[in-house]
């Protein structure tokens, strides 16, 4: 894993996708990849409510990463001071076999380079101090990222606040 | 060499305040500007696109005038001064021949609305309109009959509201940046939703409580909620017996209206009705009752927006934090606001209007937006009068007004029709002639008055140059108005100096806009005490629950409820609504939104399409009375089963626009052009619809 959490607040997500579009819009690619996007499940019936679930994903940047285990030419890394899993794009032959060993769709195929590309966390931004595009674009103000210690912080106090406000509805489920 | 500009998106109409950063005249980046309160530096999907706008190919490059037959596309390029040139000669002979009057120029509102009438002034016609009843006439009818004010000089206090009910206002699809992130922080701190809505939308999901309803009739819902309020004594006595006129009158009128008579007509069990009055009772006044933001549904609008109104002042949250206020302007902190150059001293115009509003037929809509819907009748029928031409602003009366065959029809008798745009929209392919405008991020425009607790104005300033041959919309009028002889009303070469000219008064100038992007009147919000500060500018002084205005013009303030009538046999009542990644008509042609949502489908019940042999992903065929198209289902147990859904603002039929050419169904080709014939919107959802497999 890198160093790094990004965390989703799934209560507070809609489902509007400007993380994917600032994201990709940033990095100047044209409009089919999606380095990251918000999977929309439902909405079903819980308890007589309408529920639905918009999920975050990105790219895990796992600790040992496939996609950078079967790249043939060295051109999926991962960056030894943060563990960000990047692709050199120099390297890439578009052989795609990253596209299928990863279990969560996180590397996407560019049409107009015919090669992969994929996220980064915006390491570019987060080594001067910004924060991930997706991050900062997110209108609801749902996502948060940080060293990995801050974010259990985060999730403790998200989580007293559910205790503490009482009549919040409940889980949302997944199905 | 790098810089960042303040300015304001143009993506969809809320005006967001944005940072754009440039780097050697090529916008790198736009973000939410950081320093304006309720944005900090966020933005949505549509103003994170607006970097695809600015390069495309597909927009309008330059000045174009018709070859071929209308609607052909067969186009010659033209310079500027033959483009203007052009059409002022075809004006000047048309205002000869026929009168200034016979000339409309129709708007979306925008920030130099006031030029577009200082241009319909100068020339001396009374018909300028907005697209405003498209969009929301009735509530600006139903508020100033109460309060005296329009709705845009009122907000909701998303904050620290404690309880809202919101009728079909998608706030968490069709975004407000700021209203919306309040509401969804507030909830995470326990503020309950209420969301009423024939159909689960994103809202929906997020809500406390959740009540699908028969469309068209929350007005009787409300009527219950409200003789449920005055029966149990759920009401604020002491700010409605200060403020309210026409309580007793309200008592009687409700009596009937019971809970369970609402029952029959809505679906919505008495007992909740019961439930949410009390609740909402409980935590007054922090309660708003959300009085929306499209109000175009149904011929009954301008009652149901006032039923809306009147909740919040029972509940006492008119003026209140948690509740709802009521802007300020600069006069407020003994400001002078921007100035406007349709103020200065015109001839007189005969006042009569294409759409007859202010005269005995039409008295209440407001006459500084007409009322649009009625120009494809008045053009066909010449009546009151011949209309021989058309400038259209960033405005399609083809997508927009419904019953695009009609309206196309009453083009078609136009002797001219002009088009300023930035997209090949479906006007602009049906135009004489095409008068590109450049795109928010190439132009300075007028400045944005931003009343509210704090008064303030914002600036959208020229980020980049102009990618293409186009101008901003003042100058291309200013210019018209030259060569039609009248630029002498027009006292500016740039926008820059408009912008001065605007300003001068006020006390701020241009570099004020530098350090922020905006300015405030003042540090500290302005509250009006509750007890005797509330400006309520009815004749009355007061809250008018018979209102003066209503009465004069011999209309009833509380007219019997009658329910709209429900879809014969074999059809299903259409409504519509908005998304994420759309503006109305105008952003479905961007590369970005294109590819994320490129086509509308047609939501419909599961039960009703089992019966109609309809299964999910089908192609079937919607039609009504007044067109027909071919959509895919979506079959689907969250929406009611009376009901169809499409998303509005699709089926272009511009192939110069390709992504979006004929990409799913417009529904303006399907509705009927009904009208709220008090308040003044269209009423969008009054058409019936027969679906079945293609």
């Amino acid at each position: 894993m890198s160093v790094y959490y990004l965390l989703q607040d799934i209560d507070k997500c809609i489902g509007c996708r400007t993380c994917e579009m600032q994201c990709k819009i940033n990095k100047g690619i044209s409009p089919e990849p999606r380095l990251c996007k918000v999977v929309g499940i439902g909405p079903k019936w819980v308890d007589k409510l309408p529920r639905a679930s918009y999920v975050f994903m990105n790219c895990f940047h796992c600790e040992n990463p496939l996609c950078v285990a079967v790249c043939p030419t060295g051109a999926m890394q991962k960056r030894e001071k943060d563990g960000i899993v990047f692709i050199e794009k120099n390297r890439c032959i578009g052989c795609k076999l990253c596209l299928h060993v990863c279990p969560w769709g996180a590397p996407q195929w560019n049409p107009e380079t015919g090669k992969v590309i994929k996220c980064d966390l915006c390491k570019d931004r987060i080594d001067v101090g910004l924060l991930p595009d997706c991050v900062d674009a997110c209108p609801m103000g749902c996502l948060s990222f940080g060293s990995i210690d801050g974010m259990s912080e985060i999730i403790r106090i998200q989580y007293n606040m559910h205790l503490s406000v009482g009549e919040k509805i409940g889980p949302v489920s997944c199905g | 060499m790098r810089k960042e500009v303040y300015s304001i998106c143009l993506m969809c109409s809320m005006r967001c305040p944005i940072k754009v950063i440039v780097e050697n005249d090529q916008v790198s980046r736009i973000e939410g500007n950081p320093h304006a309160a309720g944005i900090e530096g966020r933005l949505c999907a549509k103003g994170a696109a607006a970097i695809g706008l600015l390069d495309d190919v597909e927009r309008l490059q330059y000045p174009m005038i018709r070859t071929g037959p209308r609607g052909s596309n067969n186009w010659r390029k033209a310079s500027w001064p033959e483009a203007l040139e052009y059409v002022s000669q075809k004006l000047k002979s048309i205002i000869a021949k026929e009168g200034a009057r016979s000339i409309v120029f129709g708007e979306r509102w925008n920030l130099s609305t006031h030029i577009s009438r200082t241009f319909m002034n100068a020339i001396g016609s009374p018909n300028h309109f907005t697209h405003d009843t498209l969009c929301k006439g009735s509530m600006n009818t139903a508020c100033r009959s109460l309060f005296g004010y329009i709705d845009e000089q009122i907000f909701m206090d998303f904050s620290n509201v404690r309880h809202m009910v919101i009728y079909g206002r998608n706030i968490f699809e069709a975004l407000d940046m700021r209203a919306s992130k309040q509401l969804i922080d507030a909830m995470a701190r326990g503020t309950k939703l209420t969301y009423i809505d024939p159909r689960v939308t994103v809202t929906a999901t997020k809500a406390n409580r959740y009540w699908m309803i028969r469309p068209g009739t929350d007005l009787a819902v409300n009527y219950a909620m409200i003789h449920i309020i005055l029966k149990e004594d759920l009401y604020d006595h002491v700010y409605t017996e200060r403020w309210v006129s026409g309580l007793k009158e309200l008592k009687e009128f409700v009596g009937p209206y019971t809970p369970e008579w609402a029952e029959k007509i809505s679906g919505i069990p008495a007992g909740e009705i019961i439930d949410l009055a009390r609740e909402m009772s409980r935590d007054k006044p922090k309660v708003v009752f959300n009085f929306g933001f499209r109000a175009t549904n149904y011929t009954d609008e301008v009652y149901f927006r006032r039923s809306i109104m009147i909740l919040n002042a029972l509940m006492g949250s008119m003026e209140t934090p948690g509740g709802l206020f009521f802007k300020k302007d600069p006069y407020e902190v003994g400001g002078q606001p921007p100035q406007e150059l349709n103020n200065q001293k015109f001839p007189k115009i005969n006042p009569l209007r294409f759409d007859r509003v202010g005269t005995p037929d039409f008295p209440l809509p407001d006459p500084r937006t007409g009322v649009a819907q009625m120009l494809p009748r008045a053009i066909l029928d010449s009546n009151p009068y011949p209309i021989k031409a058309a400038i259209f602003y960033r405005f399609d009366p083809i997508c927009s007004i419904m019953d695009s065959k009609q309206t196309i029809k009453a083009l078609e008798k136009l002797d001219l029709i002009v088009s300023i745009d930035i997209n090949h929209s479906d006007i602009a392919g049906f135009s004489d002639v095409i008068l590109p405008e450049s795109i928010f991020l190439e132009r300075t425009d007028s400045v944005f008055r931003v009343d509210g607790l704090i008064p303030q104005m914002f600036l959208r300033r020229q980020a980049v140059t102009p990618r293409y041959d186009t101008k901003p919309g003042p100058i291309i009028l200013k210019e018209l108005a030259q060569k039609m002889g009248v630029g002498h009303w027009f006292p500016y070469e740039t926008m820059e100096e408009l912008v001065d000219w605007q300003l001068s008064g006020t006390g701020f100038s241009i570099a004020d806009f530098d350090e922020k992007g905006f300015v405030a009147y003042t540090d500290k919000p302005i509250f009006w005490e509750r007890e005797n500060g509330l400006k309520f500018k009815t004749p009355s002084g007061k809250i008018e629950f018979i209102s003066s205005m209503f009465e004069n013009a011999g209309l009833e303030s509380f007219p019997e409820y009658h329910p709209l009538p429900l879809p014969p046999d074999g059809y299903l009542r259409l409504i519509c609504g908005r998304s994420f990644f759309h503006c109305n008509v105008a952003t479905q042609n961007n590369r970005y939104l294109n590819d994320v949502l490129p086509e509308n489908v047609l939501w419909i019940n599961q039960k009703t399409a089992h019966r109609l042999g309809i299964h999910d992903g089908d192609r079937v065929i919607v039609s009504s009375s007044k067109g027909d198209g071919k959509i895919k289902a979506f079959v689907t147990d969250m929406i009611h089963p009376e009901t169809v859904f499409m998303l509005h603002g699709f089926g272009h039929q511009n192939p110069l626009a390709r992504r979006s050419y004929k990409k799913g169904v417009s529904d303006a080709f399907i509705q009927d052009n009904a009208t709220d014939r008090v308040g003044g919107s269209q009423a969008l959802h009054s058409t019936f619809v027969k679906i079945k497999p293609v």
